[in-house]
C-alpha cells in the first residue's frame, strides 16, 4: 500500500478471497466513516479488491472469506495460514460452506452437469468446506452477510489484545431487546431465530418475516425442538428442510435436523468434518 | 512478468486488483503482433443455476443474491421480475417506484465504490484510495459521503446494504414508513452535489486517446433512463422483449474461464454496462445529469472506455436525482406485496445492473418448484469486448515498459468495473511478448 517504508510499525492487516460473493469483504469498505481512520491504524498489506500494491507477509491479522471448494484452494488457505499471526474468517461462506455448500447434498458432479457444457474443464472439489476443516481458525465472525459493526469490534479486539466481545446467544433475545412482538408466537411464521446466531439485529422480525439464519447456528442451538414446535404448527417439513438449508447448510446444527427430517432425500451427510449427533 | 527473447514479450498479471473477484490476464506479442489475449476467470464456480432447481420459486431473491455482495439488489430484482413474468402477475405503481428507489441505492453505492475506490487511482498514479485520501483527504471523502447515501437507502428500503431482506416476490415485507423515507432527502440532496462535484473532477483527468468498436446493448423503457424495467435493445436497432433477447444472447463454455460467455447469435460479442446505457438513453436522462454529461464534453455517445468514469458519475448524478424525486413523491403501496401465486411457465427478468444487463430466466412448475434456471449476469456479456478492448491497448502501448503496458491493460479490464464474482469471478495478467 502507499506508505511502504520499512520503517513502518504499524500492524499488517491482509485479505484473502476464496469461494464467495465478495459482500463481508465489501463491508469492510463499507466502513465509509471509519475507513480512513482503519487505514491509518493497520497497514493493509494485501486486499486485491482495495488495491494494486502488496506487502510480502507474514501479515498480522489475515480475514478470510469464502469457503474451501477446488483443490488449488485447499492448498492456498495453508499458505494463507502459515503467512499469519490471526487468521479471522469472515462470513457464512468462510464458518460454515456458505450457500455453495448445498453441492454437499447433491449427486456428485450433477451440480457441474447442470451449469457447464464441459464439466472436465473444472477443476473443483465435490464439496464446499469451511476454512476451519483445513487450517486451524483464531476466530469465526458469523453471517451472509457480516454485520460491518461486528467487523471493526474483532479488528479493534485483535489489535488491542483482548476477546472480541460478540454474542453467541440467539436472534430472540435481539427481537426482545428491540421489543418485535415474536412472530413464531403471534402467527406462527416459521422463524429460526431461536437456534440463529445474533448479530444482524433481528433485521427480518423486525419487518414481520420469520429468521432464515443467515448468521448460521447460535451457541447452544436447540433445533430438534424447533424443528418440533414449527411441525406442530403446520410447518411441512420441506419447508422446514428449505428453510435449514440455505445459507449455512452444512452447519451441523442445521445439517443434521434437516437430514433428520428428509432421510431419503439427503442421503449424503454434509461437508463439515464433524458428523454425527448435534446434541 | 518477463521479458523474453528479442522478438519474444510475455507480461502476465497474476491477481488484477480493484475489481470484484479473482481472475488473470495473458498477452502474447510476437514480432510486434498481438497474437493473443485471453482474460482467464477462475473464480470457483458456485454453481447457483444447479442450487436453484428444487427450490421454491419465492427462494430465489435471496438466494441469487448471494452471487454477488456489491449488486445484490440487481439479482433481487432480476429475480423478481421473471418470477412476476412467469405467474403473471404486476406489482403496480408504488411498489415499482420503491423497487426504483432500492436500485438507485444500489446503483450510487456501487458506482461510488467504482469511481472512487476501484477506478480513480488509476488516472492519478495512485496504488489505491488510501493512497489517493493521503494526497487529497477531503477527495475520497466526498467519495465515501456518496457510499454511505447509498448503502442508507439500501438499508432504509430493504433493510440491510449487503443481500437486503425486505424484498420478496410480489413486492416488500414491509413498506417503509413516510418520515424513514423522507429523511433521506437531505442526505441525498448533499450526495447529488456531490456528484455533480464528481463528474467535474473526473472530466478533467487525462484519458489515452482510445475508441472502442462496440456493439451496445441496454434495456430502453419509453421517457426514462431505463434501470429497473424495460427491453433489452442495441444501438444498431433491434428491441426485444425479454424473453426473445434471452433466445438471441447464446453463452459458451471455454477452458479458460468459469464465467460463460455470451455472444449475439452465437457471433457478436456485445458491451452493456454504463457506455451502453447511456448511448441508448441518453436522451431520456433528466436535465441535471443531462447539462453534467454536456459539461463534462460528453457526445451523444461515448466509445472511450477509459472514460467511462465519465459516465459513471453522470449516472451518479442521474440516480441520486431520480432517487430525490421517488422519496419526495413516495407514497407507501396500500399492501406492500401483491399476491402472487405459482403457475407453471417460463418468466424472464432483465435490468440494469450497475454494470450492465442482468438476466435471469426460470421455469417453474404448478407447486412454484424451480425446474430449470439461467442466469447472464453483465460480466459474461461483456468479458470479450473487454478482451477486443484489451488487443487495442497492447497494440497502441507497445512502446510502453512492460510496467506501464501491464498497468495500462489493467486499467482496460477496470474500464468496464467487471464483477467476477458474478461472473464466476476474474484476475491475474500474464503478457507474452514474443
Amino acid at each position: 500500500m502507499s506508505s511502504s517504508s520499512s520503517a513502518d510499525v504499524r500492524p499488517t492487516l491482509a485479505v484473502w478471497k476464496f469461494a464467495s460473493c465478495d459482500g463481508c469483504q465489501l463491508s469492510l469498505l463499507d466502513c465509509e466513516s471509519e475507513l480512513l481512520a482503519l487505514a491509518g491504524a493497520v497497514r493493509i498489506a494485501h486486499f486485491t479488491e482495495m488495491s494494486r500494491a502488496t506487502v510480502d507477509g507474514p501479515y498480522d491479522i489475515s480475514l478470510v472469506e469464502g469457503s474451501i471448494t477446488t483443490p488449488d484452494d485447499a492448498e492456498r488457505i495453508k499458505e494463507v495460514r502459515s503467512s499469519s499471526r490471526y487468521l479471522v474468517t469472515i462470513g457464512a461462506c468462510a464458518a460454515t460452506g456458505g450457500v455453495q455448500a448445498l453441492r454437499n447434498f447433491a449427486e456428485p458432479g450433477s451440480y457441474a452437469r447442470i451449469v457447464y457444457a464441459h464439466p472436465e474443464y473444472l477443476q473443483t472439489l465435490e464439496t464446499s468446506t469451511p476454512i476451519s476443516a483445513h487450517v486451524p481458525v483464531d476466530y469465526e465472525l458469523h453471517g451472509c452477510p457480516i454485520d460491518r459493526g461486528q467487523l471493526l469490534e474483532v479488528l479493534l479486539a485483535f489489535l488491542a489484545g483482548r476477546r472480541p466481545v460478540i454474542a453467541g446467544h440467539s436472534v430472540c433475545q435481539e427481537c426482545k431487546a428491540r421489543a418485535t412482538v415474536c412472530l413464531l408466537v403471534a402467527n406462527a411464521t416459521a422463524c429460526l431465530g431461536p437456534v440463529t446466531r445474533a448479530g444482524c439485529g433481528a433485521l427480518c422480525p423486525s419487518i414481520g418475516r420469520g429468521c432464515f439464519g443467515c448468521f448460521g447456528p447460535s451457541d447452544s442451538a436447540n433445533t430438534p425442538s424447533l424443528a418440533a414446535r414449527l411441525r406442530s404448527l403446520g410447518t411441512s417439513d420441506d419447508d422446514l428442510v428449505r428453510l435449514l438449508q440455505t445459507f449455512n447448510a452444512a452447519a451441523p446444527a442445521f445439517r443434521d435436523e434437516a437430514i433428520h427430517s428428509t432421510p431419503v432425500r439427503l442421503a449424503r451427510s454434509g461437508g463439515q468434518s464433524k458428523s454425527g449427533v448435534e446434541q | 512478468m518477463t521479458h523474453g527473447a528479442k522478438s519474444v514479450r510475455t507480461i502476465s498479471a497474476e491477481g488484477i486488483s480493484r475489481v470484484e473477484g479473482e481472475g488473470s490476464l495473458r498477452v502474447h506479442v510476437r514480432d510486434g503482433e498481438v497474437t493473443e489475449v485471453a482474460l482467464d476467470i477462475f473464480e470457483p464456480p458456485r454453481y447457483f443455476e444447479a442450487m436453484l432447481v428444487g427450490r421454491q420459486f419465492r427462494e430465489a431473491p435471496d438466494i441469487t443474491a448471494r452471487i454477488c455482495g456489491i449488486c445484490p439488489v440487481a439479482y433481487q430484482m432480476s429475480a423478481c421480475a421473471a418470477m412476476e413474468d412467469a405467474c403473471g402477475v404486476s406489482v403496480g405503481d408504488r411498489i415499482t417506484a420503491l423497487r426504483r428507489l432500492l436500485y438507485c441505492g444500489e446503483w450510487i453505492q456501487s458506482h461510488a465504490l467504482h469511481v472512487y475506490l476501484l477506478h480513480a487511482p488509476d488516472f492519478l498514479g495512485c496504488s489505491d484510495a488510501v493512497e489517493l485520501a493521503e494526497r487529497d483527504p477531503r477527495t475520497v471523502e466526498r467519495g465515501l459521503d456518496i457510499k454511505r447515501t447509498g448503502n442508507l437507502i439500501m438499508e432504509t428500503v430493504g433493510g440491510r446494504a449487503v443481500h437486503p431482506v425486505n424484498v420478496r416476490v410480489g413486492g416488500f415485507y414491509r413498506s417503509p414508513d413516510r418520515a424513514a423515507i423522507a429523511a433521506l432527502a437531505e442526505p441525498l440532496r448533499r450526495a447529488r452535489d456531490a456528484a455533480l462535484a464528481t463528474v467535474s473532477w473526473v472530466a478533467g483527468f487525462d484519458f489515452p486517446d482510445v475508441n472502442g468498436q462496440y456493439r451496445f446493448v441496454a434495456l430502453r423503457q419509453p421517457g426514462c433512463y431505463a434501470l429497473d424495467q424495460g427491453r433489452p435493445g442495441s444501438y444498431e436497432g433491434f428491441d426485444l422483449a425479454p424473453s426473445q433477447f434471452a433466445d438471441l444472447a447464446v453463452e459458451e463454455h471455454v477452458a479458460r474461464s468459469t464465467a460463460l460467455q455470451a455472444t449475439l447469435g452465437g457471433r457478436d460479442h456485445y458491451l452493456t454496462g454504463p457506455l451502453a446505457r447511456y448511448a441508448l438513453n441518453a436522451a431520456s436522462l433528466p436535465p441535471l445529469a443531462a447539462q453534467a454529461a454536456r459539461d463534462a464534453g460528453l457526445g451523444a455517445v461515448c466509445s472511450n472506455p477509459f472514460r467511462s468514469i465519465v459516465v459513471r458519475a453522470v449516472e451518479l448524478v442521474f440516480a441520486c436525482d431520480e432517487a430525490l424525486r421517488l422519496v419526495e413523491q413516495y407514497e407507501p403501496p396500500d399492501e406492500p406485496a401483491v399476491e402472487v401465486i405459482a403457475r407453471a411457465g417460463v418468466g424472464t427478468g432483465v435490468t440494469e445492473a450497475p454494470r450492465g444487463l442482468l438476466l435471469h430466466q426460470y421455469e417453474i412448475d404448478a407447486e412454484g418448484t424451480i425446474l430449470h434456471a439461467r442466469i447472464m449476469p453483465p460480466t459474461s456479456q461483456n468479458q470479450l469486448t473487454i478482451e477486443d478492448d484489451l488487443r487495442r491497448v497492447v497494440e497502441g502501448g507497445l512502446n510502453l515498459s512492460d510496467h506501464d503496458l501491464q498497468w495500462r491493460c489493467e486499467q482496460a479490464v477496470r474500464n468496464h468495473d467487471p464483477c467476477i464474482s458474478c461472473a464466476a469471478h476474474f484476475l491475474d495478467l500474464t503478457v507474452v511478448r514474443s
